[in-house]
């Protein structure tokens, strides 16, 4: 079978995803065509060679929605043989985008594909589309829905993290953020929006705080203890029939952040690589996705995890870094606990507490940073993992060449 | 009486026809095949007749329409039945308010169910001003949805989320919280002035459109995907549930309704409407509570297990023995019914505290409007606290609701007899001691009966009357008419060991102390309590009980049992309670410390059960829980029933619901059987036996029904 090779990776900077934050005023199509026409430049790509542009959007309404993959191919002025399709996978869209692509490449179907995701949550809020799992009573009872937030309660409290480790872990989360901003780590992906005049509108992740520590987060209140009260908690109690109530731990700051941004990865063949002249940067070795139990809903990745090392006949030592996405502080710290994996080697670089989760992009992000970090550091396999809503879990193993 | 009487017509020099319904023969106007008819016929008259300007509706009795005739309804098989009756009366609905005349519903007293949805479907609405009318779509409570429009007019007249709650709740409003909400358009002091500006509005109005058919018509805070709609949307179901625990499909149906009828436009909104109404018929839930809550308790009230060849009968004056918890709740519903009340204790202190319960009750109805201060003191004038026997002269009836012990009890008896009529009735509140056994201190034992209250006596609906060996038909059939006259439903049982209620109610709550011993987790079991539908989980309604009261009474079983020369089989159960409260001081809610920890308002399970008891591995699912907690009480039921302790399906059923709050959407203990049938419940009480011990074995009636194919049912 044709192997799918990754050769680069580009990312927006992630804004702040309120008014005030600087990416706000930049459309999500936009931030892909700025990646979109990076790409091209650094890597005098002829983008006649690439097949498809796959894009995770989790909120494809208003002027991010319609297929923002296709539009932005054309704005960004590249060949109009590239098309260009849209997905959700919510939270793990940006790696389902490589997922997608590496099949398609592997499959011999398509020889070359851009992936990836865009999201502005600054424009379009969560749940701005909706959806049958979460409004309509029927689906909504059928399968005992509760926000994530009381979902990272949930699992906070069954494996017994305390407010203090949550904020540890997120402090440490942008001190390490802090570190690899400080140390120019990320400058290999970051390309900086600027607006139509060239002018600067962002070039680092907005949302680091070097100074985070535990103190300062203890400031902060619960987020989902009220709405927990008015009912959510019966529900997942219901299901969670060992604990009586559920301790709500989780808040803004150590939760992941709400912010803007996008991330695109290009990946081919051998031989297409050849033929525009690329150099690999890695392989893809296995990727997966899986279902999980929707009401706890956070818990997919260690069993994704579990299959994707299982298909590659790998183990959970033969990873050397580890990307878990920081939906929620509870999940990298469950998932890691879960396959005995020491911190020391999860999100080396902080993660989405300290920079955020642009949904649809955030999947291609962590790739993106783990294979940057392999590089820094000589190591050699890596692995991206993220919760996804409605229980699922989706996971990508990279190797480096 | 002809069939032209359930409904007059008349119309007025201004050309506005007056409809009345008026229903023969019932106390309550419902929407049956024949009063749609008719009203079909003049609405027909309206559409031809030029002359005829508009109608307005409204009803000669003391109420408007009560709703849907459940005969019809009950009679349902098949989901095309259901789907076609919904359709065919919405259509009438439909054709009545797009008819381009005015039709107002003048709403003379309370509305229910389908009599709120023909009015929902009239161009205005107008009602008298009565604090006891009610207006409401009660639907829910018999496991039903408002099929007639209702789920989809409420919500384009008053906005999604405010019909949420009185939909899914079945919340009945006052005429002036009606209007409040924008339900009825203005209130009337009088029949006069209800009739006078229902006609007023035909006349200002003569070419009416439903805001919902009207262009650009937007429902009011917006349809199922505004935001804040959305919001309420994903929560509603888990607020539900908190409650429902997914045991009753008309809710969920009901959200249903409201939601994916509020995207569409009115036609098919009703359309879908139908189709959820058609679901709910057929379901097992509304069945079962229909032929309980319906018709098997309407056959109670209309006096199945009374004696019917004694006279009816009024207690004029009760005198009440005892000034507690249940000495004053009887006292108050007593006085409250319009009975004389002597309420005696010891001492005067006591006996004054049993009054000013009531009067506390009356405050708090009186802060919220529920009551008048007249209607409070006249209440409060009815009762008579006392020490001195001599009070209870001309009682027609004593209830004594003393300490349960034999001696202080017949000291009681002896002391009453002595004063009052010698015709009069004396009743025992006792939960536990045989009846029969207490009228032996009686001089008149066919005079004397038990009347089982069930505390808080003025919420609890159920009287659970009890007849001992000489206990006469005269006296049970008085005893019977009380109850009525109280406003409670009364059970008729047998004279045995804990009656039917106490004894079939031990049976959850000690299963539920069994599972803890085999180490099933604390919290698991009391989830499945509240999943299976009973009202409290089995190890926090042992809490309320006392630890020490239900030792007290297994001890005397046992002691009971011994000296008849009989074997006491030892409950699994019972290991935990001699553990909780002989050896560990865990008495229960009183003292702050039983199964859970008590602190304020709060409480949690108490963190060692979980080390006395340790849960095993693999614990069992929810199911299986669920299942044992509720085939242990139908089986109790049916051995009650097997015995002759209860009388009857419908005593035994609504016993089982309003006695102990027996899951209401099963339809009561034996329903519960009948649904799954006979030789299901056989076959998997056989199981349970096997797995569980022979307490679930099956009543030897059952297994006798279950080979003749037969199920529970009433003559």
């Amino acid at each position: 079978m044709t192997e799918a090779y990754i050769y680069d990776a580009v990312r927006t900077p992630r804004g702040k995803g309120k008014k005030d934050g600087s990416l706000h005023q930049a459309t999500p199509v936009w931030l892909l065509r700025t990646l979109l026409q990076a790409l091209q430049a650094r890597n005098r790509l002829d983008t006649a060679l690439v097949d498809d542009l796959v894009l995770g959007c989790v909120t494809p309404v208003g002027e991010q929605g319609a297929d923002i993959a296709r539009t932005a191919v054309l704005d960004a002025g590249w060949a109009q043989t590239v098309a260009g399709v849209t997905q959700s996978r919510f939270c793990a869209s940006g790696l389902e985008s490589v997922n997608l692509a590496t099949a398609k490449i592997m499959s011999g179907m398509e020889d070359m594909v851009v992936a990836g995701g865009v999201e502005s949550m600054s424009r379009w809020a969560m749940g701005s589309d909706g959806g049958a799992w979460v409004m309509d009573p029927r689906v909504n009872s059928g399968t005992a829905f509760i926000p994530q937030g009381i979902s990272a309660d949930l699992i906070a409290t069954l494996e017994g993290f305390g407010r203090a480790d949550l904020d540890g872990f997120a402090a440490e989360s942008h001190r390490r953020a802090a570190q690899a901003q400080a140390e120019g780590r990320f400058a290999r992906s970051i390309v900086p929006v600027k607006d139509i005049n060239g002018m600067v509108m962002l070039d680092r992740d907005e949302t680091v705080r070097p100074g985070t520590s535990v103190e300062s987060l203890a400031k902060l209140n619960p987020s989902f203890e009220m709405m927990g009260s008015m009912g959510f908690d019966s529900t997942a109690l219901d299901k969670y029939t060992t604990i009586e109530k559920i301790h709500h731990h989780h808040h803004a700051g150590n939760s992941s952040g709400i912010v803007d941004g996008a991330a695109l990865m290009l990946l081919g063949s051998k031989a297409a690589g050849d033929k525009a002249g690329l150099k690999p940067r890695a392989k893809v070795r296995m990727c997966s996705v899986i279902g999980s139990e929707p009401t706890i809903m956070l818990t997919g990745p260690t069993p994704a995890v579990r299959k994707a090392l299982a298909k590659a006949g790998m183990a959970v030592s033969d990873i050397d870094l580890w990307e878990v996405n920081e939906a929620f502080a509870t999940v990298p710290m469950k998932t890691a606990r879960d396959l005995g994996v020491s911190l020391d080697r999860v999100n080396v670089n902080g993660g989405a507490i300290a920079m955020g989760h642009p949904l649809g992009a955030t999947g291609a992000i962590i790739l993106g940073t783990a294979l940057d970090e392999l590089e820094r550091t000589g190591k050699s396999t890596a692995l991206a993992t993220l919760c996804v809503g409605a229980g699922m879990g989706i996971a990508t193993i990279i190797e480096r060449v | 009486m002809t069939q032209q009487d359930s409904v007059t017509f008349e119309v007025d020099a201004s050309g506005v026809g007056l409809v009345t319904f008026d229903q023969p023969g019932r106390a309550m106007n419902v929407l049956t095949p024949e009063l749609l008819g008719l009203f079909a016929t003049l609405l027909e008259r309206l559409e031809k007749e030029e002359g005829l300007k508009g109608l307005v509706l409204t009803s000669g009795k003391s109420s408007f329409i009560a709703g849907a005739d459940i005969d019809q309804l009950s009679q349902i098989t098949t989901v095309e039945q259901a789907f076609q009756l919904g359709e065919e009366l919405k259509a009438l609905l439909r054709r009545m308010e797009k008819c381009g005349k005015p039709v107002v519903a003048a709403l003379n007293g309370t509305t229910l169910g389908g009599g709120l949805e023909l009015a929902l479907a009239c161009h205005a609405r107008f009602a008298i001003d009565d604090p006891e009318a009610k207006i409401g779509l009660p639907e829910v409570k018999l496991g039903l949805l408002p099929g007639a429009g209702g789920t989809q007019r409420l919500p384009r007249l008053i906005g999604i989320q405010k019909s949420f709650e009185l939909i899914t709740q079945g919340t009945e409003l006052s005429p002036a919280k009606a209007k409040g909400l924008g339900i009825v358009n203005d209130l009337a002091a009088s029949r006069e002035e209800l009739l006078q500006k229902a006609r007023d509005w035909c006349l200002a109005n003569p070419k009416p459109v439903q805001p919902w058919d009207a262009k650009g018509f937007r429902i009011p805070g917006g349809d199922s995907k505004s935001p804040s709609v959305v919001q309420m949307l994903a929560i509603a179901p888990s607020m539900a549930n908190a409650k429902a625990h997914g045991n009753y499909p008309a809710i969920t149906h009901i959200m249903s309704c409201l939601f994916e009828g509020c995207l569409l436009d009115i036609d098919n909104a009703l359309q879908v409407e139908s189709r959820y109404f058609a679901a709910c018929i057929v379901s097992q839930v509304s069945k079962n509570m229909i032929g309980t809550l319906w018709y098997q308790l309407n056959a109670i009230k209309k006096g199945q297990s009374r004696p019917a060849n004694q006279p009816q009968g009024k207690v004029k004056k009760v005198g009440i023995l005892g000034a507690g918890m249940m000495g004053a709740g009887i006292a108050y519903v007593s006085a409250k019914a319009g009975i004389d009340v002597v309420l005696l204790d010891t001492t005067q202190e006591n006996a004054d505290k049993g009054k000013a319960y009531s009067q506390g009750l009356l405050d708090k109805a009186l802060s919220r409007g529920r009551t008048t201060p007249d209607k409070r003191n006249a209440l409060l004038a009815r009762i008579l606290p006392t020490t001195r026997y001599e009070d209870l002269q001309g009682c027609d009836l004593v209830i004594e609701a003393v300490f349960e012990d034999r001696a202080i009890k017949a000291e009681c008896t002896r002391k009453a007899e002595a004063v009052i009529l010698p015709d009069a009735v004396y009743a025992s509140n006792t939960s536990t001691l045989p009846i029969t056994g207490l009228a032996q201190a009686s001089s008149r034992p066919e005079n004397f009966i038990g009347l089982h209250f069930f505390s808080p006596v003025d919420k609890m609906p159920l009287v659970e009357i009890i007849v001992g060996e000489k206990t006469s038909d005269a006296t049970l059939a008085r005893g019977f008419d009380y109850v009525l006259q109280i406003g409670k439903t009364p059970i008729v049982v047998n004279d045995s060991r804990g009656f039917y209620t106490s004894r079939v109610f031990a049976t959850y709550v000690m299963e539920g102390l069994a599972m803890l011993a085999e180490g099933v987790h604390p919290r698991s079991i009391e989830v499945a309590g509240v999943k299976a539908g009973m009202p409290m989980p089995p190890l926090a309604l042992q809490d309320e009980v006392s630890l020490s009261l239900s030792l007290h009474i297994s001890d005397q079983t046992r002691r009971d049992l011994e000296a008849e020369g009989k074997s006491y089989p030892e409950h699994p159960g019972e290991a935990v309670l001699r553990t909780l409260c002989a050896d560990k001081g865990r008495v229960g809610k009183k003292a702050g410390k039983g199964f859970y920890d008590y602190n304020g308002k709060e409480k949690s399970l108490w963190p060692e059960l979980t080390t006395l008891f340790p849960s095993r591995a693999d614990q069992p699912t929810q199911q299986e829980l669920v299942d044992r907690l509720m085939f242990i009480q139908a089986n109790e039921a049916a051995r009650c029933f097997e015995e002759k302790v209860v009388r009857s399906v419908a005593d035994t059923n609504i016993g089982s619901i309003f006695g102990w709050g027996f899951a209401p959407h099963q339809g009561g203990a034996l329903q519960f059987i009948n649904a799954m049938g006979v030789q299901r419940f056989v076959a998997r009480s056989r199981e349970l036996a096997q797995q569980h011990g022979a307490r679930f074995a099956p009543a030897a009636i059952l297994v006798t029904m279950a080979q003749e194919n037969r199920r529970f049912e009433d003559a």
